[in-house]
């Protein structure tokens, strides 16, 4: 039964998305959203974290998001895919349980 | 009505009184309560701040409600997982944190704890083996 997590918040001021990846099983989905995003970028203190758990979950990334800090996809994580709203409601509904790291 | 019983947990992440999570967790986990479901609770990251014992808030103002967490036990909500690593983090251990029981009504109404430390890895099995996850 694999969880999708969302994550909102920096990994810079608050350590919800760490907390998160330290948490979530093989086989889970964390999708950044918000200021979440952020802890796609490559090069960052918090990047080797995030980059070792690619391949064992699946990390996602919202455009809409990223976009609007200005944030493209050659700032970020090889691995780290991103997705719009549609994408979103799609890993919502095809997930039994959604788990907010708030 | 058909009852079909859910897992829920309740994560709670929060130190009790610089926001207003903690307490709205509390309230929510009393008011979900009344409907007959498999409850658990769990208290990670600066959650653990929640369960301290000698909270006293006088001076500040605001309600002291971590006497509250003695009565989850009469509301059939036992099982209460903090996580071993988060307290280390902060310095605590099993004695920082207050004295919850219930009464076991398949075991003669023995009085058994409500606190159930775990690791990390077995915080996140028990976050993946639920219904409904509620954070806070």
């Amino acid at each position: 039964m694999a969880s999708l997590h969302t994550v909102n918040k920096s990994p810079f001021s608050i350590n919800s998305l760490k907390s998160c990846l330290e948490h979530a099983n093989d086989g889970d989905t964390i999708l950044l959203i918000e200021d979440g995003i952020y802890g796609a970028l490559k090069g960052s203190e918090i990047s080797q974290i995030v980059a070792d758990k690619i391949g064992s979950l699946s990390i996602i990334a919202l455009e809409p998001d990223m976009k609007a800090r200005g944030i493209d996809s050659s700032k970020i994580l090889t691995g780290i895919i991103t997705t719009n709203y549609d994408g979103f409601v799609e890993l919502a509904a095809k997930h039994d349980v959604c788990q907010a790291w708030l | 009505m058909s009852e079909q019983v859910k897992k829920f947990l309740y994560v709670n992440r929060k130190a009790p009184y610089g926001t207003i999570y903690a307490l709205e967790s509390l309230e929510v986990v009393l008011i979900g309560a009344a409907f007959d479901q498999d409850v658990s609770l769990a208290f990670i990251d600066d959650g653990v701040f929640q369960l301290t014992k000698g909270q006293d808030t006088k001076e500040i103002g605001v309600k002291n409600f971590s006497p509250t967490y003695r009565a989850l036990g009469d509301y059939e909500v036992t099982k209460l997982y903090v996580e071993k690593e988060s307290l280390i983090e902060r310095g605590l251990s099993t004695d920082d944190l207050q004295e919850l029981t219930y009464e076991d009504e398949d075991d003669d109404w023995a009085e058994k704890p409500s606190i159930r430390i775990v690791s990390r890895k077995e915080m996140g099995e028990l976050m993946g083996n639920q219904d409904v996850v509620l954070s806070f």
